[in-house]
């Protein structure tokens, strides 16, 4: 009989290369996995071929092996705490400035007026070529260091957090203002709140920024932290070194970023990617 | 009892004229439905009544008072968009007793009034849940409740049920009569819908464009609303005759020959 079937039709599976399409946890933790273990495998094997001279390129094992040294007999943890001290230290600067002026330029157009050309002009300013006058100004000490972190992050996270609050939707706004709201209180109950989960991912994002730029200041003016150890490991030509002190900021990364995710996901389950 | 006055009433945005000489009254109680082809300003009014946008001269005034900005008398619902995703149900329509402006109202009766207004728009059920998780229907009560929790002397909708299937808008239509009923503020209401506009207002206003002005205006004197209204002869001929304004002062005539030439190829 037609339209009739004993057996219910089994619906095909979504593919998983749909456009905008999902993934279920494991499999994705799975595939990230396997990226790892093919860059890991592919390394292992160039050095093991014996290609090339482990001067240009240490094996796993050599790393490892070094990281171990550096921890055990050197300082691989001071260098590394007093690395993630710098970048706190210099990021926070930015971001206590950064998200009260950036919230101002995206609410009084008076200020971005005033504010937004000259960020734009700042913001494609060399941080890196400023490190000599940094020098100059602040001499080798922790501020230096500091303020190298602020120059590469300052402006960039400025006009992303004004962007954040510009992108709230102006019904909200509105709304607020026709129930009585005033300009403090559209600011505080609404703008802020509306744009915080935005603010937050900027604040993430630019933390990567931070840490580049805290290699940079490490390498011309330090001696400590893991900028000054690389810099000094290639004087050594202690190649695997090097790679210790890029892995080890690598690691850092990773892990504050997922950390940051899922803080976001928890603070603001109403922000929906 | 309060009475809005619009009177002698232009906008112009830079070199465009938009709104041309405009009166129009609004008391307590009333239901004004603004209807007009679109582009014909009724948006541009309905935010200048709220204060949200000026007006180039004229007057508008609540009770012998001109009017310079938004205030907590006259409420607005917006399409969409415009919930607080991060607050529950409950705290999006307790949202104005958090502000300065309503400082030193009784806390216990606006408690109370917050619960009522919940029941009245069937949000109970809800009053936890975060707005993300509600149907269109819902998050427009929402938003109509945390509109009314101000008590304002008039509530001004822009098109609030554009965006909802035809039986939502139903339920929402009777609803927002009983609102009427209940709350006594004058409404002043946007829509592109013109059974809509008859089934819920006491006065139609026509809006016609370029630039926009008042082409005619409705009372429309039609007995207790139910939807079996909406079949009835009388209503009908008020919502032919206003939609033949429409029609007539939008100048979109649809152009037949044009048409069959693009069909013959
Ligand atoms: N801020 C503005 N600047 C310049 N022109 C504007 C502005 N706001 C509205 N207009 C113009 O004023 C006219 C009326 O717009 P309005 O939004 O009030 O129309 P409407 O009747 O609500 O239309 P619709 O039915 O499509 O919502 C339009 O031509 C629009 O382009
Ligand atoms: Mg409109």
């Amino acid at each position: 009989m037609e339209g009739v079937k004993s057996q219910p039709d089994q619906v095909a599976p979504r593919s998983l290369w749909t456009v905008r399409g999902t993934l279920s946890k494991p499999l994705y933790r799975f595939i990230a996995l396997t990226s790892f273990v093919l860059l890991l495998t592919a390394w292992w094997s160039v050095t093991a071929s014996g290609i090339v001279d482990p001067m240009f390129l240490p094996s796993p094992q050599d790393v490892v092996g070094q990281a171990w040294n550096w921890a055990t007999t050197d300082n691989l943890f001071a260098d590394t705490g007093i690395s993630i001290y710098r970048v706190m230290a210099g990021f926070a600067l930015s971001a206590l400035m950064a998200v009260p002026l950036g919230l101002y330029i995206g609410a009084f157009q008076p200020v971005r007026a005033f504010f937004e050309p000259l960020l734009e002009f700042s913001r494609y300013l060399p941080a890196v070529a400023f490190v000599p006058l940094v020098l100059l100004w602040a001499g080798i000490g922790e501020a230096s260091k500091i303020t190298v972190i602020w120059l590469g992050t300052f402006f960039q996270m400025v006009l992303m957090i004004s962007d954040d609050v510009s992108r709230v939707p102006m019904s909200q706004i509105e709304a607020a203002r026709t129930l009585g709201a005033t300009n403090g209180e559209v600011i505080r109950k609404v703008l802020l709140r509306s744009a915080m989960p935005g603010m937050f991912d900027t604040l993430r994002l630019t933390l990567g920024f931070a840490w580049t730029y805290l290699v940079v200041a490490e390498m011309v003016a330090a001696n400590s932290g893991l900028g000054y150890a690389i810099l000094q490991s290639q004087r050594f030509l202690q190649t695997d070194r090097i790679f210790v002190g890029i892995i080890v900021i690598g690691i850092i990364g990773l892990i504050t970023d997922q950390g940051l995710r899922f803080i976001h996901r928890r603070l603001f389950p109403w922000a929906k990617k | 009892m309060s009475t809005l006055l619009v009177s002698h009433l232009n906008k112009r945005f830079g070199g465009f004229e938009a709104l041309r000489d405009i009166d129009l009254t609004l008391q307590s109680g009333e239901f004004v439905a603004l209807v007009g082809a679109s582009g014909c300003g009724k948006s541009t009014l309905l935010r200048i009544v709220g204060g949200l946008e000026t007006r180039s001269n004229g007057v508008l005034e609540i009770d012998g008072q001109s009017i310079t900005g938004p205030g907590h008398d006259r409420a607005m619902v917006f399409q969409d968009y415009s919930l607080y995703p991060w607050l529950s149900v409950i705290e999006n329509v307790r949202f104005c007793r958090g502000l300065k402006a309503y400082r030193g109202q009784e806390a216990n009766e606006a408690i109370r009034r917050a619960d009522l207004l919940l029941d009245l728009m069937g949000l109970t059920r809800v009053r936890d849940s975060r707005p993300d998780q509600l149907s269109g229907g819902m998050r427009q009560r929402v938003a109509i409740a945390r509109a009314l929790m101000a008590q304002p002397d008039f509530l001004l909708m822009d098109e609030p049920f554009g965006a909802l299937d035809t039986q939502t808008r139903e339920v929402m239509h009777d609803l927002i009569l009983h609102v009427k009923e209940t709350e006594k503020s004058g409404i002043l209401f946007v829509t592109h819908d013109v059974e809509e506009a008859v089934y819920l207002a006491d006065r139609v206003v026509v809006l016609a464009p370029h630039p926009g002005h008042i082409d005619s205006v409705w009372h429309i004197d039609l007995p207790k609303r139910t939807q079996d209204l909406k079949l009835a002869p009388e209503f009908l001929t008020y919502k032919r005759e206003i939609t033949q304004r429409i029609r007539a002062t939008s100048g979109m005539v649809s152009d037949l020959s044009a048409l069959e030439a693009l069909a013959a190829g």
